[in-house]
């Protein structure tokens, strides 16, 4: 769980990252996609280090899937009976909604691949023209809820999924408790404005 | 807490309406029960309601509702009930240590046992919690035939991890964290016993069998895994840190790694 | 059932197990002495251990690592909630880390005096010497004992005695020895060598051909009674305080286990003998079902008060110094706050008693900081005292910081408890009694931090040596479990319980042990007296036939029924109330925690009678219904001299 989340954390980092170079116009993020398929080379072929990276995010969000659902079956036969009288969680609306966010995400990720990478769903589908699928996706006013209501989602399991990863793998300590769950929110923020800024740009025009 | 408002003069008393979970067997099915109290004094402590409702449950030819108790000093573990779904109550403490004065004249309780697939329900609210002594039993001490002890300053022991071992082990086996936490989860219980006993120098020998071993037998029995909900923490009566568990995963994975070398 | 209007004096009773020469070298010469087993055979030795507590806990432990087939029950659900658990302040022991000038010769002598001369000297030495051993083998089990920042284990003094000896885990000492003696039993279960039944209560001993061949049990949640045979039986099931129904014992524990084997042969040795702790928080009214300690430490800062003037109602801010009489200070200026717990207790009853009392009945004294708090400040009496004003807090409402606590004494630690040799052997061959169970190595009164002590001492390091030296010397053919002893045994227990189901009448089991328990505290409590004594002797046999006649217990045999497991432990304690009234009523002189009126000096002071009372009163049963005849131990002081105590 904590394993496979925290390099799918990593690649986010990177991902947002590299999307905020829509900002720099069409020219500048297309060669960075470019880019993206020569990463390696010469020592790996073209695009190796792309599909490299698609087969351990694809491996990563399946493991992480399955982990969550044999962890949730787990839990919830733990606690077969339920509590007649339930009074308000007292643990952060993060932390009760991971199961449900991770749906979430899970079906965002679906969405967003047949929408950017393989273009099925793009209003626009031009292959090789990143920038330009990107623009016409935040066109349609619903394209714009999928991705933000999808962000929304990432920042929250985010800010508990950080600060529970490091716990679960005991990097968590008395010292470094309050660092960490700062770093979350921080990292839950960066993320969740970073990604969101570009449907946002597109639809006020900062970026056509 | 509550100021000096009762104590010495206290005269008030209050009618309550509790809801009590009623289970005759195992087996059995079981179900909310509406009772009503009265004369109910704040200096009271909630066992103490109880025994009063018993009593008249008793006079009245119905059986008594069933729980856990022994100390009733918040030592003992013996006690605990989810109080209007929370374990021991609204305060950080032990049911025997709530007095009714955290409640008010005309409220329902609610009362039920704690509910995990581990701790099956006896009756009413007594619950079997046997298997937090077997994820003791799978390593949850340091060997030390008696007799064979060195003398006690041949090994001193920083002041530091001496007051970091006393924290752990102060709790008391209550089960309060499992019957808390979301996922019926003994991560608290089994953390505390394992940091407790791994930071000793005395404990040092058997460091990894030991977490490794606990935390099979806690997997075994039945509790589920943690998702750092952090209601565990929050409900246990003798403040058992949710740091507990991070540290107790990280002697884990150190002894997961070590062994495979 | 027992009436006892009179009793009969036998033949004396001697310890014939204690070897004599020097002191210092009786219990290594008696470990010599004793007969062992070969390791090979051990395993087809059965023994049963009663009870999980520090002393069962510790015994069932090492006779298992030792390889003996160890049975063990206790009536919570975990071996780990015994009532040794609550223990608070410490354990004692000469370890004289401090270089204070103590030595185990110095908490020997402490300890006989500290008894006031009503236990054995051999005893008490070898419990001197195990102490050392104690603490070695706890700080190798991982016990978090209070350390120094050097690293070594801290120490403080503790109820009045001079030097600094007793180890400490903060306020829970208890707790972190029992559950060390747990961990013990733990890893022993795990290994296949202790049978453990949890929520299993002995009802009964059964003795075959003169000898302790096993026990009935019932298995509190399917009612099940079950026979359990073995080659010795240990109890080691706690003290009997809860007699008086307050107490600061938990509340199911009960004298049951030993009042049985009484019953079945077993002597009881000085049952009247009870502590009563002066620093308890008060009752708070008819509801109340247990009393809580709160340490005796707090005496050292607190100072005891009452209003001068009788029912002032006036809240305490209010009533000026010079209306205020600080008794303790007034009446013993030398020790002042600080007299021992039985002379603390009764000036407090004797004020109270008086019409100074405060709060619900005028049942309370103050215990004030209000001069600490402006002599030391605020803050340093809450690093000291924090966590005992918090608990003080949170069961009274009341803010210890700006308003006196109010606090009473409450029955505390039964002394009494069935007789046993110097081999913690009963009057039944093959029935060892260990902890608080026997009549204990403290004489007439207890010191603080003994108990712990004691508890360990038997169960880790007595008893295994003396057991293996009785299991050596006899036979043990197997009891066929259709014996008709094992029959018999059955048989009392079912029809028992049986009768207490039928009865169905028309008061609860807890309205009897109330009404007992009251009784009790007036009579046989704090101050005993000729006519109070006779009239508890007369009220108790009305309020036992009473209770066989009214009392009601709903549901079954068959189930979990708490009802029934209290009428039962009632009944027993409505037999056993009387031995310790007609032990308290022939015992005319003062003594430790029995004080008798009519034994005092004219400053109200007891006035102990080593002339006529240097024995051990251990009470042979007779049978339902027929006077106990009562076998004295002669106590011989060669090292320690007996003295008057003075505190004044
Ligand atoms: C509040 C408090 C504070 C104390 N503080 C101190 C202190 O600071 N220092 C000190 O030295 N002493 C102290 N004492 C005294 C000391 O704690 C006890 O004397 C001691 O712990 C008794 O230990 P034990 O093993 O004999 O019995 P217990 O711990 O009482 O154990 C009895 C065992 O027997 C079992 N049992 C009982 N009856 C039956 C039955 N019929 N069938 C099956 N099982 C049965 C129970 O389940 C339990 O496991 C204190 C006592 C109290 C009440
Ligand atoms: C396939 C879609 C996803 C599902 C179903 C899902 C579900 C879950 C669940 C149920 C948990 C455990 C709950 C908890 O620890 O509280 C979890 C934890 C976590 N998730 Fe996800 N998640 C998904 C996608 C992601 C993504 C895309 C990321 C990348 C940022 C991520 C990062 C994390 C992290 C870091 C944790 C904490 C791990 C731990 O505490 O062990 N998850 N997820
Ligand atoms: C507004 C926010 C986002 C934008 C604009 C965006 C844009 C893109 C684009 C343009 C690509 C195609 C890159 C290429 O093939 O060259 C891509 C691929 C991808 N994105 Fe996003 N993305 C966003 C958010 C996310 C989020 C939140 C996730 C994960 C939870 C995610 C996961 C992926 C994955 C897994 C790929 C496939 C990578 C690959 O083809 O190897 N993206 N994204
Ligand atoms: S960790 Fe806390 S809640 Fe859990 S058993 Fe221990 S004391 Fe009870
Ligand atoms: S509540 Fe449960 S999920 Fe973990 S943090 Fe506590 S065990
Ligand atoms: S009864 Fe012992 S902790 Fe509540």
């Amino acid at each position: 769980m904590a394993g496979t989340g925290v390099l799918m954390l990593l690649f986010l980092v990177a991902h947002m990252l590299g999307n905020l170079k829509v900002f720099f116009g069409p020219e500048e993020f297309n060669s960075y996609a470019g880019w993206l398929r020569t990463i390696g080379e010469p020592v790996l072929h073209a695009s190796w280090f792309l599909w490299l990276q698609r087969f351990g995010l694809i491996a990563c969000v399946v493991l992480h899937g399955v982990a969550a659902y044999q962890l949730s079956r787990r839990d919830l036969a733990a606690r077969p009976t339920r509590y007649q009288h339930r009074p308000p969680a007292r643990a952060s609306y993060a932390t009760r909604t991971m199961r449900w966010g991770g749906v979430i995400l899970a079906l965002f990720i679906v969405w967003h691949i047949l929408d950017l990478t393989t273009l099925t769903v793009n209003p626009l589908g031009k292959p090789h023209h990143p920038y330009e699928n990107v623009v016409a996706d935040f066109q349609v006013w619903y394209v714009n809820v999928i991705y933000i209501v999808a962000m929304l989602a990432l920042g929250f399991h985010i800010r508990h999924g950080f600060w529970s990863a490091a716990q679960t793998l005991g990097a968590n300590s008395r010292d470094r408790d309050r660092l960490l769950k700062v770093t979350a929110n921080v990292l839950a923020v960066a993320l969740t404005a970073g990604f969101i800024a570009v449907p946002v740009a597109v639809m006020i025009g900062v970026v056509s | 807490m509550t100021a000096a408002t009762h104590g010495t003069t206290s005269t008030s008393t209050m009618k309550l309406t509790l809801r009590i979970w009623r289970q005759h067997s195992p087996e059995d099915g079981g179900s909310m029960v509406t009772y009503q109290i009265e004369g109910v004094s704040p200096d009271m402590s909630f066992l103490e309601m109880l025994d009063v409702l018993n009593e008249d449950l008793i006079l009245r030819g119905e059986e008594p509702v069933a729980f856990d108790h022994d100390c009733r000093e918040g030592i003992c573990g013996a006690c605990g009930m989810v109080i209007n779904g929370r374990a021991h109550g609204p305060e950080r403490t032990t049911t025997c240590q709530l007095h009714m004065r955290q409640f008010s004249d005309g409220d329902t309780i609610d009362i039920e046992p704690w509910r995990a697939a581990a701790f099956p329900v006896v009756k009413d609210l007594v619950v079997d919690r046997s298997a937090l002594d077997r994820v003791i039993q799978a390593g949850g001490y340091i060997t030390a035939p008696t007799g064979s002890a060195p003398e006690a300053h041949a090994t001193a022991v920083p002041k530091e991890a001496a007051d970091f071992a006393f924290e752990h082990a102060e709790c008391i086996g209550c089960g309060a964290c499992v019957a808390a936490c979301p996922n019926g989860s003994a991560m608290l219980f089994t953390s505390a016993k394992v940091n407790h006993l791994n930071v000793l120098p005395q404990g040092a020998p058997e460091r990894e069998g030991r977490v490794l071993d606990m935390v099979a037998a806690m997997d075994e029995e039945g509790f589920g895994g943690c998702t750092n909900s952090g209601e565990c923490t929050i409900a246990c009566p003798k403040g058992i840190p949710l740091q507990s568990i991070a540290d107790m995963n990280r002697e884990f994975f150190r002894a997961a790694t070590k062994r495979r070398r | 059932m027992t009436t006892y209007t009179s009793y009969t004096v036998g033949d004396p009773i001697a310890d014939t197990k204690a070897p004599d020469g020097p002191i210092a070298e009786r219990w290594s010469r008696r470990r010599f002495e004793a007969k062992l087993v070969n390791p090979s055979n051990r395993r087809k030795h059965t023994v049963i251990v009663v009870g999980t507590g520090l002393a069962g806990g510790s015994a069932g432990a090492t006779l298992a690592e030792q390889g003996y087939r160890v049975v063990q029950f206790c009536y919570q659900d975990s071996p780990r909630r015994a009532h040794s658990i609550a223990a608070q302040g410490g354990i004692n022991a000469a370890k004289n880390y401090r270089n204070d000038g103590d030595s185990v010769h110095r908490l020997f002598y402490d300890t006989v005096k500290g008894g006031d001369f009503r236990a054995r000297e051999s005893n008490v030495h070898r419990l001197a010497e195990a102490s050392v051993e104690i603490i070695d083998q706890c700080v190798a089990q991982g016990v978090p004992f209070a350390r120094e920042y050097g690293g070594l284990l801290d120490t403080r003094s503790f109820g009045g005695v001079q030097v600094s000896r007793t180890f400490y885990a903060r306020g829970q000492t208890g707790q972190q020895l029992l559950l060390g003696a747990y961990q013990a039993l733990s890893r022993q279960i795990e290994a296949g060598n202790v049978e453990m039944h949890a929520r299993t209560e002995m009802l009964d001993l059964i003795v075959v051909d003169g000898r302790a061949r096993g026990i009935v049990a019932r298995d509190l949640v399917t009612g099940q009674i079950s026979v359990h045979l073995a080659d010795a039986v240990v109890l080691a099931s706690g003290g009997y305080g809860n007699v008086f129904y307050l107490s600061t014992n938990a509340k199911n524990s009960n004298a049951s286990a030993i009042w049985r084997a009484h019953r079945r042969g077993a002597y009881f040795g000085n049952p009247c003998f009870t502590q009563i702790h002066p620093t308890c928080i008060p009752r708070s009214g008819d509801h109340q079902s247990k009393l809580t300690l709160m340490s005796e430490s707090l005496r050292n800062d607190g100072r005891i008060w009452v209003p001068k003037a009788k029912a002032d109602t006036r809240s305490p801010d209010q009533i000026p110094e010079a209306e205020r009489d600080y008794y303790l200070e007034r009446i013993y200026p030398s020790f002042g706050n600080l007299v021992p717990r039985d002379i603390a207790s009764r000036a407090a009853k004797v004020v109270c008693d008086d019409g100074h009392g405060v709060g619900p009945g005028g049942q309370g004294v103050y215990l004030d900081f209000g001069d600490a708090i402006a002599r030391m400040g605020r803050d340093k009496v809450a690093e000291k005292y924090g966590n005992l004003f918090e608990m003080y807090e949170r069961i009274t409402a009341e803010d210890p910081y700006s308003r006196p606590m109010r606090i009473y004494p409450a029955v505390h630690y039964t002394m009494g408890g069935l007789w046993v040799d110097y081999d913690l052997s009963t009057t039944v061959p093959g029935l060892f009694a260990i902890g608080e169970a026997n009549f204990s190595d403290h004489g007439a009164n207890r010191l603080g931090a003994s108990a712990l002590m004691q508890g360990l001492a038997d169960g880790y390091f007595v008893l295994p040596a003396t057991l293996n030296d009785y299991l050596a010397r006899a036979s043990h053919d197997a009891v066929e479990p259709d014996h008709p002893a094992v029959a018999e045994a059955v048989a009392d227990v079912e029809d028992r319980l049986n009768l207490l189901l039928a009865i169905d009448g028309d008061r609860t089991p807890d309205s009897f042990h109330r009404e007992l328990g009251e009784l009790l505290w007036d009579e046989c409590g704090m101050a005993r007296s000729e006519a109070g004594l006779h009239k508890a002797l007369d009220r108790i046999p009305e309020l036992r036939e009473e209770f066989w006649r009214r009392v009601k217990v709903p549901g079954t045999g068959a189930e979990l029924n708490q009802s029934l497991e209290k009428a039962n432990r009632i009944s027993d304690y409505l037999e056993l109330a009387e031995l310790m009234c007609l032990d308290a009523l022939h015992r005319s002189e003062s003594c430790g925690g029995h004080f008798r009126v009519e034994s005092q000096a004219a400053d109200g002071e007891a006035v102990r009678d080593d002339k006529d009372f240097s024995y051990v009163a251990a009470w042979e049963f007779t049978g339902s219904g027929s006077a106990p005849v009562l076998h004295k131990e002669a106590l011989d002081f060669e090292y320690v001299h007996p003295t008057q105590r003075s505190y004044a």
